[in-house]
């Protein structure tokens, strides 16, 4: 497969590019954040505070890490299932955010965000977490260090292998991946 | 802590086949990913998954055996704490599953007993991942429902199922016994190597035809399209009461690990 090179943080030109299907290496920052993260994180814009981390232009890779070994920079770090963060996720995509990295279907409220704000939704393989955690280079807490693997952790990587899955175009390749090489018989 | 990082055979065997029968370039790409993920999984002696796992443990105790010292449950949770700990897994387990504190160390571990003739005591630990987990199902079906009814259960769960998975993945089903009895019966079926038939020939043949036709559903690696959707799919089956047909459909995902030691 041809390989379409990113380097974060990127611009609506960028976003607008990419389509479904296609493989892309991410490099330069994700930022992690899972359940307990998002949470706090939306907590704290309903209550008209600052956000912890910069969003703009930025992309955000739901992980739990397995603990690092000694000398590893990171643990095992697969993507966990998006699905868990749709109530969070368009108000994050409307401050900006504009990449999410997981595994499994958004919902239409977040397909709908992405279109509208010119974000994009990659998955990474599902278990091939010791692959991926190859590709991250460097490892910090930036906050929420007291949710330990659940904290945000700022992550420089290198040819981070995703897939796009939905697009600026309101694509969805879960629906058209299945619809293409369904064979049906009856 | 081996099963974690060491990927057996079979699974490395049945996903090269996948890689070759694959025709979407996604789908082979995202199963190149995960052969590579195991070979450095198996190099760097790391775990293959993040998500290393409820420890299921199955023993078959032989009924020559009599155990000294102690409870052959703690001994089992020591095992799994101790293997959690010093292998650098990812604790997962919480202590309620209402107030949902981790409890640390991964215990306790889901054990299942067998009696067995003999004097060996044979320990099976199969670690099994969220994702796939949840998208299991059992259903009882009306014993008139029969054949047809059981395939289009299996259908229907793996398609639901959809990318939650990790596809590909191995599909167990138990069918027939009890309610929990068909539940153990596809649990147990997934620790057959991937892609063996079951002994009865009428079975081996609905494995088959199951197997096509969850492939025929275009789901694919990970969800995103493709032909090769389970890598198998195995059937356990046992007698039912008049007025039963459970079906029980659990699902394992690529990361399809378990280690036996016989003591």
């Amino acid at each position: 497969m041809s390989e379409i090179k990113l380097i974060t943080p990127v611009t609506d030109a960028i976003t607008k590019k990419l389509r479904i299907g296609q493989k892309v290496l991410l490099n330069g920052v994700l930022y992690t954040g899972r359940d307990a993260a998002h949470k706090k994180m939306v907590e704290l814009l309903d209550s008209g505070k600052e956000l912890p981390i910069e969003l703009q232009g930025q992309i955000i890779y739901y992980v739990g890490p397995s603990p690092a070994k000694p000398g590893q920079i990171i643990g095992s770090a697969g993507p966990t299932t998006s699905g868990r963060m749709d109530l969070y996720a368009p108000k994050l995509i409307a401050l900006g955010l504009k990449g999410m990295v997981g595994k499994g279907k958004r919902s239409p409220d977040v397909i709908k965000a992405l279109k509208q704000y010119n974000s994009v939704y990659f998955a990474a393989v599902g278990g091939a977490a010791a692959l991926i955690s190859k590709s991250i280079k460097k490892c910090q807490v930036v906050a929420y260090p007291e949710l330990g693997p659940e904290a945000i952790y700022r992550l420089e990587v290198e040819s981070f292998p995703v897939i796009v899955v939905n697009d600026t175009l309101g694509g969805d390749l879960y629906e058209e991946g299945t619809k293409k090489f369904a064979i049906r018989l009856k | 802590m081996d099963a974690n990082y060491f990927l057996g055979q079979d699974m490395i065997d049945a996903l090269q086949n996948a890689y070759d029968k694959e025709i979407s370039l996604t789908g082979k790409e995202i199963i190149k990913q995960i052969m590579d993920n195991a070979v450095v999984a198996k190099s760097e002696e790391v775990p293959m998954c993040q998500d290393t796992g409820f420890a299921v443990v199955f023993v078959e105790l032989g009924q020559d055996v009599h155990i000294e010292g102690g409870s052959l449950e703690d001994a089992i949770n020591e095992g799994v704490r101790r293997g959690y700990t010093d292998g650098f897994l990812r604790k997962s387990i919480v202590g309620h599953p209402l107030e949902r504190e981790n409890t640390g160390d991964n215990t306790p571990a889901v054990v299942y007993y067998k009696l067995v003739p003999g004097d060996n005591l044979k320990i099976t630990v199969a670690p099994k991942g969220g994702g796939s987990e949840n998208m299991s199902a059992i259903k009882m079906l009306k014993p008139a429902e029969g054949l047809e009814g059981v395939k289009q259960f299996v259908l229907d769960t793996v398609l639901a199922a959809g990318s939650n998975p990790c596809p590909p993945v191995i599909v167990g089903v138990g069918i027939g016994g009890t309610f929990e009895k068909a539940a153990m019966l596809s649990k147990e079926s997934l620790l057959r190597a991937v892609g063996t038939p079951n002994p009865r020939p009428d079975i081996a043949v609905l494995e088959k035809e199951l197997l096509n036709s969850i492939n025929n559903l275009g789901i694919g690696p990970q969800g995103l399209g493709g032909r090769i959707t389970a890598l198998a799919v195995h059937v356990n089956v046992y007698p039912a009461h008049i007025a039963s047909l459970p079906v029980a459909v659990n699902i394992n995902c690529h990361a399809n690990r378990h280690k036996e030691i016989i003591l």
